[in-house]
């Protein structure tokens, strides 16, 4: 075949003419990325065409500018392998020498067929993994307790202070917001319903027993799990990326006694404050909604809640906030302290911190209801 | 020769609060120079390297990569600049969530002209460059040692071939076995590519070895300019000390006794 054949023997970037030894390719322009951008499959197919005659001399001396891009892209036309007639410049030569040694990519590992399966096995020892984790923790700050009663000069006074005032004071607007809009959102839903039947008066009983008993504490400990729990995880992860835990533990600071230690103490002592907090914004909330939707009483309605809700729901409702509190620093310190030093591990940690103790006290919630099941609620027999 | 300028630094002033870093700097960058920014810590190296890559604004002056002015150009202008320039981070900046091939590989496939097959290769010829062994392709980034990070590092910064390359302490970090091999593979990048480097280091070996100019930053101004040859003979504290102290002495031993 004739290289005047080829209804294309000449581009910008080759140029077919006949040599004195028989058909010659003289590649000619920049064969680099910037200048190939949008042509390079067209003129990768072009070249791997004329690569396809055996007999056609391969001139590359007329190449301007080559870079990795371009060689690979002139060696793939080849079939990996040079033609047979090549003239190329020294420098071109370097370049296509590192590409007949340069290996095959090694191949990404296969999953295995039976990865459902390992990954349901490997999810159950995760968990256990987890669980005697968070034991182990607690059994270690438990033993930090005893010997700080023994030194209590030692006792991390200001860390303490600082979780106090960044997971309890900086906390108060949110969940003053929060409980005040569900405490109006309860009150309008059920005192139109209680008003239908007559039954006015006992929006108190209902706004007192279930702010006080259960949505206080749960709301108030739910916005903690995703506010301080979240950032107490991601502390700690950041400081395992930047050795800053292992800094502390060559100068001999236990990571239990000087940061997870006043993580717990601090959020066991805001956590009830904050309960506090949000179960009186909410039932101000709800008698404000009252007050304007069936024209309930403001005054009334005070004095008659120590009637309708026993005391002992108060303590149940701080006894959970303590409880909570406790339960979410020692989780979102768990995760933080297995946080490996990359960003997905990060993320990963952070995400199941928060996810794993809004699941805890939804659970220490139910094991209270059942627990406290006598106390505190007036059922007529 | 305006043509062959490929970085503009014009009047340049930086400050941090009431911090002055830079007062009046102007600076050019020629192409297929290696051009080394020497000054001691806290005189605005980085700060000055990061606003040639456009990260940090300075508060007045001007700065041109490739005659465009990096501050006032379209979204695909600033990507096809961006395209054109590679930059080695001190830490390496691996991405952490890819593989080794990954990370090279994620600036070609933003280029989304190349296909699968063609980046494998690619890949494959960068890390040979780079000296990685194949098997160490499908590692994460946490698993390497912190010269293979570089290494890595350097093999995505060139992954587009870009002819303008920023090294942000290249040396920094490795043992003198692997600086030394490091310097021998810049120089035979540059044999094979026309690059244009754009260097931050206290590595005095490194700095003999492959720089044509030296740039001195001190007291907030650039204080020296011009061959190494030329810049040992300024009179100036800074000067004296990094180059004409004892290590200085051991590293450019031979360079000394000429002049």
């Amino acid at each position: 075949m004739s290289p005047s054949n080829l209804n294309d023997d000449a581009s910008p970037w080759y140029q077919v003419i006949t040599g004195q030894d028989g058909p010659c390719i003289r590649l000619t322009g920049s064969y680099t990325l910037s200048a190939l951008d949008r042509q390079l499959r067209k003129v990768a197919a072009k070249l791997a065409r004329f690569a396809a005659q055996s007999d056609l001399y391969w001139d590359l001396t007329g190449i301007q500018q080559m870079d990795h891009a371009g060689a690979v892209l002139i060696w793939r036309a080849w079939g990996r392998r040079r033609p047979a007639h090549l003239l190329i410049r020294p420098e071109q030569e370097r370049l296509f020498m590192h590409l007949e040694k340069a290996h095959p990519a090694p191949k990404p590992v296969r999953r295995d067929i039976l990865w459902p399966i390992l990954t349901l096995g490997r999810r159950y020892f995760l968990f256990w993994d987890h669980l005697l984790g968070i034991i182990t923790l607690s059994g270690l700050v438990l033993l930090n307790v005893f010997y700080l009663l023994k030194h209590p000069r030692q006792i991390p006074l200001r860390e303490i202070s600082a979780n106090l005032f960044r997971t309890g004071a900086q906390a108060l607007g949110i969940t003053a917001l929060v409980g005040f809009l569900i405490g109006i959102v309860l009150s309008y839903l059920t005192s139109e319903q209680l008003h239908t039947f007559g039954a006015d008066v006992f929006i108190v009983n209902i706004l007192g027993m279930s702010i006080i008993r259960e949505l206080g504490p749960m709301l108030a400990a739910i916005l903690v799990a995703g506010r301080s729990g979240s950032s107490m995880t991601a502390q700690l992860g950041v400081m395992r990326v930047t050795e800053e835990l292992d800094a502390l533990t060559v100068m001999g600071i236990p990571h239990s006694l000087r940061l997870v230690l006043p993580k717990i103490i601090g959020l066991g002592l805001a956590m009830p404050l904050v309960v506090l907090w949000t179960s009186a914004i909410a039932l101000l909330g709800g008698i404000l909604a009252a007050d304007l939707q069936i024209g309930l009483n403001f005054q009334y309605a005070l004095s008659s809640l120590p009637d309708a809700v026993p005391v002992a729901n108060l303590w149940i409702g701080l006894g959970k906030g303590v409880v909570c509190g406790m339960m979410i620093a020692l989780i979102a310190c768990h995760f933080g302290l297995r946080i490996k030093p990359n960003t997905e591990s990060l993320g990963e940690g952070t995400t199941n911190s928060v996810v794993t103790s809004i699941t805890a006290v939804i659970l220490i919630d139910a094991v209270f209801a059942v627990v406290f099941s006598n106390v505190g609620l007036k059922i007529p027999r | 020769m305006a043509s062959d300028c490929i970085i503009e630094i014009e009047g340049l002033h930086t400050h941090f609060g009431s911090t002055v870093i830079h007062e009046n700097i102007s600076l050019n960058v020629y192409k297929g120079e290696i051009l080394s920014l020497v000054g001691g810590s806290g005189s605005g190296k980085t700060t000055l390297l990061r606003q040639m890559l456009g990260l940090e604004t300075p508060a007045q002056g001007s700065v041109k990569i490739f005659g465009y002015s990096r501050y006032d150009c379209d979204f695909d202008l600033l990507k096809s600049l961006r395209n054109r320039s590679g930059v080695l981070f001190q830490q390496g900046a691996l991405f952490s969530a890819l593989t080794v091939f990954d990370n090279i590989a994620l600036p070609m496939r933003e280029l989304h002209c190349l296909d699968e097959e063609m980046i494998r290769d690619l890949v494959m010829l960068k890390l040979d460059m780079v000296e990685v062994a194949a098997q160490h392709a499908n590692k994460m980034p946490a698993e390497l040692s912190g010269g293979m990070i570089k290494r890595v590092a350097l093999a995505r910064a060139l992954a587009l071939d870009p002819e303008l390359l920023f090294l942000d302490e290249p040396t920094a970090g490795l043992d003198p076995a692997l600086s030394e091999s490091f310097v021998e593979l810049i120089q035979a990048l540059r044999q094979e590519l026309t690059l244009t480097i754009v260097m931050v280091t206290h590595d005095l070996d490194t700095l003999a070895a492959i720089s044509t100019r030296i740039a001195v930053l001190a007291d907030q101004r650039l204080v020296a300019l011009g061959k190494l040859a030329d810049i040992i003979k300024i009179d100036h504290p800074f000067i004296k000390d990094f180059f004409l102290g004892k290590r200085g002495q051991n590293a450019l031993g031979k360079l000394l006794t000429h002049s």
